[in-house]
């Protein structure tokens, strides 16, 4: 058992309609390590939003392989890779979080039913989870587009850690937060780090919140670097 | 289950178009069955009428119109038969029992039925079914009644109560036979068929009410009075020994010599009466079942249309793990709580409407609908919507299908 979190090799990545100016993404080799912290950036466009559901295999790799936790996921079959990222992977974004006619637990609950987690203290561990990321317990009951959006950015996290993920996935949260919500996200987010053996991929446009992570990563870079390679 | 609570507030979220829908598919379902119920009913109502009698034997005309008037009492005879006739008919070996009737006269709205006790004695309907007496008995007296149960139940008539007749089969007829009152000896029992709304007298007393005003005083004031005879009737109905004597007969009562007659096989009549109505009954079906497919492509639209506001919702489902399969379930999922609502409101909205307009569509039409519409053809029909809804959303299934395969996480 090896220590890497991920591991892509070789892997290249282009959408079938891309303009001619985009010329895909490729990644000679990236490896991360189980419990960095990655902190992911780079100009729009130039694929963070790709690799990451390149990540977690909602995109498949053109050529190459994706490797989570020694799982080829490219190799998969699709239910086994829906399967795989449903138990694995965690993933919170800036918007398209939460399903907005839900209540709270339901949101919470399908994340388990998908994970085919069937463990009968889910419930008590969304109040546990909830408590941690200090929601009232009374919102478990309330649909999720009554909650402010720093209440549904912490429900987001409790939904992307119901199955005790392996990988974090974090997509641009604190884009939507004012300052001092967004200090008590990050405060947050560490100590869940802190607390349990997760790896983080954290994108993100906002170069303050570097001191929070292991490695500083540009995506233009990684991608570039396989082009010199190849060149 | 999860998914179904999903598919629920799924629809609970977009509740103006989701419940427009439910209401055109409600009541497309209820089109859809009461068409079937009361064609079903119909034919049943109108097959119960009368049982058992080989041949109806009346004045040459329409088999159809024969045996509208003298089994359904709808229309008038176009002619009568001499009460010879009946006699002749009586007394034939091949005869096991023969009814006569005579119309022409109403009580208030009902028709007044002319016949002797074999009425009661013979007459079958439904299952071979016979008449039963709720109060009182048979004619003993010239003057004595005999009501169905709808007549004593919307008149309130008891036994002992007089009555009077009047002349033709309007409720407002003019020329009321006022000197001779008769008197209530007899209730039948419901039938759920035309007997129910009808008042049988005897066929002498037919005769005396019509006897001239002078004739009549005269043979009331004549302390021996014996019942006048008939000279004619409307119609006779005929059970034979044998049914293999049918056609024989037939043919013999066409072709006799003596009065015009004619013979009909009230089977081969009915069916006449139903190849009649098949076109009509095809074209309402064919309506119903456009109205139930227009409404069908009012859910699918539905659905359709909401796919837009849904990719983002998709793309959340995918991530935590939902394979596109399950996202066309969800879909489908929503299609059949739609439907299933919308049966379940037809079937209560049916029930209701039967329970209510039963009485007044058995006064006004002579159709006795069972508000029981929980009947095999019935859950037939409903099985068939429900496998029609199950293909018609297909089409917003796969398109969820589809912007499954293509969801991805995005930023903007």
């Amino acid at each position: 058992m090896s220590t890497l979190a991920i591991n892509l090799q070789d892997m290249h990545h282009h959408y079938k309609d891309t303009p001619a100016s985009y010329a895909g993404l490729s990644i000679a080799q990236w490896q991360v390590d189980i419990t960095e912290r990655v902190f992911l950036h780079g100009n729009s466009g130039s694929g963070k939003t790709t690799l990451l559901n390149l990540l977690c295999g909602i995109l498949l790799p053109t050529s190459g392989s994706v490797s989570l936790f020694d799982h080829n996921i490219s190799a998969l079959s699709n239910s086994q890779r829906d399967l795989f990222r449903a138990k694995n992977i965690g993933v919170v974004s800036q918007k398209f979080n939460l399903i907005p006619y839900l209540s709270v637990l339901k949101n919470i609950q399908l994340a388990a039913y998908f994970a085919k987690n069937s463990r009968p203290d889910v419930n008590s561990d969304v109040q546990t989870l909830l408590n941690a990321l200090q929601l009232p317990s009374n919102i478990i009951h309330r649909q999720v587009n009554q909650l402010s959006v720093g209440q549904q950015q912490r429900v987001a996290i409790a939904r992307a850690l119901i199955n005790h993920p392996r990988l974090l996935l974090v997509d641009e949260p604190t884009s939507a937060l004012d300052a001092s919500a967004k200090n008590a996200f990050m405060d947050l987010l560490m100590q869940i780090c802190d607390n349990t053996k997760i790896t983080l991929i954290f994108v993100s446009h906002d170069a303050s919140l570097l001191h929070h992570f292991d490695s500083n990563l540009d995506i233009t870079t990684l991608s570039k670097a396989e082009e010199t390679m190849s060149l | 289950m999860i998914l179904l609570s999903v598919a629920w507030h799924s629809l609970l979220s977009r509740k103006k178009t989701a419940i427009l829908t439910l209401i055109s598919l409600t009541i497309s379902i209820v089109v859809l069955l009461s068409i079937e119920h009361i064609r079903l009913q119909a034919k049943e109502s109108f097959n119960r009428t009368i049982s058992g009698v080989d041949l109806i034997v009346g004045a040459p005309s329409g088999q159809l119109n024969l045996l509208l008037y003298s089994v359904f009492r709808m229309g008038s005879p176009a002619n009568n038969i001499k009460y010879t006739s009946f006699t002749m008919l009586e007394k034939r070996q091949l005869v096991d029992w023969a009814i006569p009737i005579s119309l022409g006269d109403s009580h208030r709205g009902f028709r007044v039925i002319g016949t002797n006790n074999s009425y009661f004695t013979y007459y079958r309907y439904g299952k071979k079914q016979s008449l039963q007496f709720e109060h009182g008995s048979k004619f003993s007296s010239l003057f004595d009644v005999v009501i169905g149960a709808d007549v004593a139940k919307e008149l309130n008539y008891n036994l002992g109560d007089e009555i009077i007749i009047a002349h033709g089969i309007g409720n407002t007829s003019f020329t009321k036979h006022e000197q001779t009152a008769f008197v209530v000896s007899g209730i039948l029992a419901s039938t759920g068929t035309p007997v129910d709304k009808s008042v049988h007298v005897s066929l002498g007393a037919i005769e005396a009410i019509h006897l001239p005003p002078s004739a009549l005083k005269k043979w009331l004031t004549n302390p021996e009075k014996t019942p006048p005879v008939p000279k004619s009737i409307t119609a006779v109905m005929l059970k034979l020994k044998s049914k293999l004597s049918t056609f024989g007969l037939q043919r013999e009562i066409n072709n006799y010599p003596t009065d015009r007659l004619m013979a009909v096989l009230p089977g081969v009549a009915m069916t006449e009466l139903w190849s009649l109505m098949a076109t009509v009954e095809n074209l309402l079906r064919a309506i119903a079942v456009l109205v139930l497919i227009s409404s069908l492509f009012g859910l699918t639209t539905m659905l359709l249309a909401s796919m837009n506001e849904r990719q983002t919702e998709i793309a959340v489902l995918r991530m935590l793990g939902a394979s596109p399969v399950t996202l066309l379930l969800l879909i489908l999922l929503e299609a059949v709580i739609l439907v299933s609502l919308a049966i379940i409101m037809s079937i209560v909205v049916l029930t209701l409407a039967l329970y209510s307009l039963e009485a007044w569509l058995a006064a006004e039409f002579g159709l006795f609908l069972s508000d029981d519409i929980f009947t095999m053809e019935l859950m037939g029909l409903i099985s068939m919507i429900f496998i029609a809804t199950l293909i018609v959303p297909l089409l917003p299934g796969i398109a969820a299908y589809k912007h499954a395969l293509h969801a991805q996480l995005s930023s903007h």
